[in-house]
């Protein structure tokens, strides 16, 4: 178990080591985001209403939502790289706790996300967006989000073990968008036809999208979809039934190796 | 050191291993050579712990790979057909993370990881990134990786493929000083010479199968010298193979006979005289050894034909 930890906390240092290494990267990872905000705020914003209130304020949320699924690109990406180098091999040839490969690689994304949310944030209060809520609500929302992002861990990370070659992973960041404008995350799911508004409702990202406005005190969907109603319980709900199916799974692919 | 005895591993319907055996005595450098999808990377996979056999036995250091895995990476170090080192880290920076995942513990990973670049000769380059190294130097790298824990049993799985010949110098020498210091090493290779120059011991595997053992000598006197005729033109060809008897073979574009020469001198005063009495010029004339390459195209030829 002290080994678990210890060797966890290097693979991580490893990654974070690769920030100080290449800074410009990793700065062009933290700047993305803030670059789809901007675009989606004053380019496209401008012809977008939502009920109840500024654009950007609804956008803010689902912006921050729609990052924590960016992240998943990066955990898929390093994975399956670490596999197709031989790296994970080495890995599973040294006496180091095995676990120490997942969770080592874990807590670096998760950390990096958290940071890019950071980042985020920042920048949603420079265009005037505001936690309107009380003190207490924001780290909730905060916490709602990471919990996305943490069950999308171990989603990237079965992915990643099973790819084949590096085109998937060309094809995961191609994948995320759809995913991402099928939705909540940056317009109403009421705005689209009747069936596409329906799957957008039950997008897990708009569960969280949705619970984080609510908690930010941020104009929200007019109320009567499932996902406004139930917000919250569907942004805990989701990303638990996500990480129920994909952690045992990213276990048994990890294991599965030596087949 | 390395003890196989009868080990299968099937991938779906397709044989990987079929029934191997092998014995390398420790302090040995023991040679594998096949060709691609014999089977060389599944058996060191699986002897590192990496894979699962189906069936049979295997032990490295006296310990059951399967059942005892977490000793025996404590043992043995890989070097794997990629230069598995992190691209980004500086070569230090690896190596520190592989001796702290070793479990040396901070401080002595910090020295293992000097002592290792300084006998590699990357002291210099420690300190730069390793997309920055040479083939040569990432593949020493590497090396080093592999011997974070000094492991009594080495595993080299084509080492230099893909290295210049200079990059391959450098591999070779430092197998041969870790051979000098007793560590006891399984090469693979599709490079022959590479077995001739570091194996004592080499065995051929084809289809999951060893099917020839021996040193690397042994080996060549299973197919025997050849003496061989180079033609000045092409039009001697037939001549010149009518004079080496039956089991001639010509090879026309390099205007070559060759047949085999049990008899060295015997078979050189033949061809000499009877080329003089047929009035052919020629080129060159010699008897010459076999490479290892000839024997493993003709063991493996066999195999095709028998199977």
């Amino acid at each position: 178990m002290r080994w678990a930890l210890a060797d966890g906390w290097t693979i991580t240092r490893r990654d974070l080591a690769h920030w100080g290494a290449r800074p410009g990267q990793f700065a062009v990872t933290l700047l993305f985001p803030v670059l789809i905000t901007l675009m989606f705020g004053y380019l496209f914003g401008g012809g977008l209403n939502v009920p109840g209130g500024d654009y950007r304020s609804y956008l803010m949320p689902g912006m921050f939502t729609m990052t924590m699924l960016f992240g998943l690109e990066t955990t898929f990406a390093a994975v399956a790289a670490d596999a197709r180098r031989g790296i994970t091999d080495r890995f599973r040839s040294l006496p180091m706790a095995s676990s120490a490969v997942v969770s080592g690689r874990a807590a670096a994304d998760l950390l990096a996300s958290a940071l890019t949310l950071a980042v985020l944030m920042a920048c949603g209060l420079a265009v005037g967006w505001r936690p309107e809520a009380g003190p207490g609500a924001a780290p909730a929302a905060v916490g709602l989000l990471l919990w996305l992002r943490f069950s999308l861990l171990w989603l990237g990370i079965y992915l990643g073990l099973r790819a084949t070659g590096p085109e998937a992973v060309a094809t995961v960041q191609i994948l995320v968008w759809p995913v991402a404008f099928l939705s909540g995350v940056l317009v109403s799911p009421a705005t689209m036809p009747g069936w596409l508004g329906a799957l957008a409702e039950w997008n897990p990202l708009s569960a969280t999208a949705a619970a984080a406005r609510e908690l930010f005190g941020n104009p929200g969907w007019e109320s009567g979809s499932v996902a406004a109603e139930y917000g919250p319980a569907l942004a805990v709900a989701w990303p638990a039934l996500l990480t129920a199916v994909f952690f045992p799974l990213s276990v048994r692919a990890f294991r599965r190796l030596n087949r | 050191m390395i003890s196989v005895q009868d080990l299968g591993k099937r991938y779906g319907a397709t044989p990987a291993l079929d029934g191997l055996h092998l014995e390398v005595p420790e302090g040995t450098v023991h040679g594998l050579l096949g060709p691609n999808g014999a089977g060389k990377t599944t058996l060191v996979r699986i002897l590192t712990t990496l894979l699962r056999p189906d069936t049979g036995q295997a032990r490295v250091a006296g310990l059951d790979v399967r059942t005892e895995a977490a000793r025996v990476r404590r043992r043995i170090g890989l070097v794997g057909q990629h230069a598995a080192v992190d691209e980004i880290l500086t070569g230090r920076q690896n190596l520190e993370m592989f001796g702290r995942l070793s479990h040396l513990g901070a401080r002595a990973a910090t020295g293992r990881a000097a002592d290792l670049l300084e006998r590699f000769g990357l002291t210099e380059a420690a300190a730069r990134p390793v997309n920055g190294y040479s083939g040569g130097m990432r593949r020493r790298l590497d090396l080093a990786a592999g011997l974070i824990l000094s492991p009594p049993v080495l595993f080299l799985d084509e080492p230099t493929t893909g290295l210049d010949p200079r990059g391959r110098a450098e591999v070779w020498s430092a197998v041969r000083e870790l051979a000098g210091q007793g560590t006891t090493v399984l090469l693979t290779t599709q490079y022959l010479e590479e077995a001739d120059q570091l194996a004592g011991q080499v065995s051929i595997i084809d289809a999951g199968k060893v099917v020839a053992a021996g040193t690397p000598a042994e080996l060549k006197a299973v197919v025997g010298d050849r003496i061989e005729v180079v033609a000045r033109h092409a039009g001697d060809l037939p001549a010149v193979a009518a004079l080496l008897g039956p089991q001639a073979r010509v090879e026309a574009d390099e205007l070559r006979v060759s047949a085999p020469a049990a008899d060295r001198v015997g078979a050189l005063t033949h061809a000499v005289q009877a080329l003089a009495e047929a009035g052919i010029d020629i080129a060159d004339l010699g008897v010459r050894r076999p490479t290892l390459d000839e024997v493993f195209l003709r063991l493996t030829e066999k195999m095709e034909v028998s199977r």
